[in-house]
């Protein structure tokens, strides 16, 4: 019986045979309906996910014809290097779609206090890129609480059963993310960004993705022509407040289906559902369960969705240097069964 | 995420500036185009196949021609061809979509 190499979700190597692999997929696919109640893929989907991870090749790839466009999380993060040469570099030397300025306390809150350097670096950026490119950063409600910042801390309310005080708490901070995100897209719109990525999106919950929404409606009036990326923090969103809703809708506990409509809605232009690895089942189980949890996006969607397919999501290992071989498996496997637009 | 990022790239990714990937990702990005639709679009402006849109050596030909930018590898690009900005103007032109970065610039140079 065949042996074949594959890993868990933590990177470490495994083997199982054909008929094991299958039952990883057939778990992964199970896994999904029961928790998010979405419809199974088909069995030719399930089979062709079983083709995918039955090989032992090292790395994996689309047909030549199916490529996508790759949208990222701030291509400015190496070591050494101007911020436009990093771009440059992604540009040039790593066929990178899209191109996005970004700085390393990725936050929006604290990106304003030197919102203005980071508008001159997108200036002298634009002038040396070609692709487009955007501006990064997290929404990070949390930074907005004690002691990081000037409002009573929710998680520390909660705790203490004060539930109303915890929840006016996080309706104060959204006004003030709100307020910060706007004013540094606007910034950055000045310094010629071709959008704004709003990374992370409900991170700290379904308060966080409400002040994204808010922030995205504002920003499309006002900027008809801006990029808008909205990427999630998880599959699911976490009801932190639990009573939010936006155009009629509550934000706790919405899945990738739910969250697509919403950002849609408020006028995003690329949606990133992300779904969470399990880092104790396979890599085959991980990337079952995520094209199941996004398969209902893509029919209604009519905006580009693009999967995040950074460390530990959507059936990309949870380390640092994540392995070609299971990398380029979520990435193939995402293509081929959901015809993402991008990732 | 060097690693990351080449590994997805030689996976499924379109190649960016070496191809029409740019092109492509532009629509995604500030006007919201799917994939199919926007991978139409760009090869109707162009006047190519969406499969040539991910093809470098087609599309050298054709960004050369058309004055899209290309990967600057010495031997094969020449001072007289269009740089970075200059090469946005024209894919503003081309795909006849407003780029942010060159109407700021136009609105900062002004009417001389």
């Amino acid at each position: 019986m065949a042996i074949i190499q594959t890993r868990l979700g933590d990177g470490s190597r495994i083997e199982m045979t054909a008929s094991e692999m299958r039952a990883e997929v057939e778990e992964g696919v199970e896994a999904a309906v029961k928790r998010a109640r979405v419809p199974r893929l088909t069995a030719s989907e399930v089979d062709h996910l079983c083709d995918i991870f039955c090989s032992n090749a090292r790395f994996s790839a689309v047909d030549v014809g199916d490529e996508v466009i790759l949208s990222t999380d701030g291509t400015c993060s190496l070591e050494g290097g101007s911020t436009t040469e990093q771009l440059l570099t992604y540009q040039n030397n790593l066929g990178a779609d899209t191109l996005e300025l970004a700085t390393d306390d990725y936050s929006y809150k604290a990106v304003k206090t030197f919102v203005t350097t980071e508008a001159y670096r997108m200036k002298m950026a634009q002038l040396h890129v070609v692709a487009p490119a955007q501006y990064g950063a997290m929404p990070d409600l949390g930074r907005y609480s004690q002691p990081d910042g000037p409002i009573a801390n929710w998680s520390e309310l909660m705790p203490l059963g004060k539930i109303a005080e915890a929840r006016a708490a996080q309706e104060e901070a959204v006004e003030l993310a709100i307020d910060d995100m706007v004013f540094v897209a606007g910034h950055l719109w000045e310094g010629g960004a071709d959008g704004i990525d709003f990374d992370t999106g409900g991170a700290s919950g379904d308060a966080d993705l409400l002040a994204t929404l808010r922030t995205t409606e504002i920003l499309r009036e006002k900027y008809p022509t801006m990029g808008i990326q909205m990427g999630m923090a998880a599959e699911m969103v976490l009801g932190m407040h639990g009573e939010l809703t936006y155009d009629g809708k509550r934000l706790a506990g919405m899945w990738p289906a739910q969250q697509q409509e919403v950002v849609e809605k408020a006028g995003a232009t690329v949606f990133g559902p992300a779904v969470n690895v399990n880092t104790t089942r396979s890599v085959a189980w991980n990337v079952a369960r995520a094209c199941a949890l996004i398969k209902p996006c893509m029919e209604k969607a009519h905006i580009p969705v693009h999967p995040n397919v950074g460390m530990g999501v959507c059936g990309v290992p949870m380390t640092a240097i994540p392995p070609g071989d299971a990398l380029t498996r979520a990435s193939r496997a995402l293509v081929d069964i959901l015809k993402v637009d991008g990732l | 995420m060097l690693g990351m990022h080449a590994s997805h790239e030689l996976a499924c990714g379109m190649g960016g500036i070496r191809t029409a990937g740019d092109l492509v990702g532009r629509m995604q990005m500030t006007r919201g185009m799917r994939l199919v639709e926007a991978k139409r679009f760009v090869a109707e402006r162009l006047g190519v196949s969406t499969v040539d849109l991910s093809d470098p050596v087609v599309m050298r030909d054709v960004r050369r021609e058309l004055g899209l930018g290309l990967i600057p590898v010495d031997e094969l690009v020449f001072a007289g061809e269009p740089g970075a900005m200059e090469a946005k103007f024209r894919i503003a032109a081309v795909l006849d979509v407003p780029i942010n970065s060159v109407e700021r610039f136009r609105e900062r140079v002004g009417d001389l």
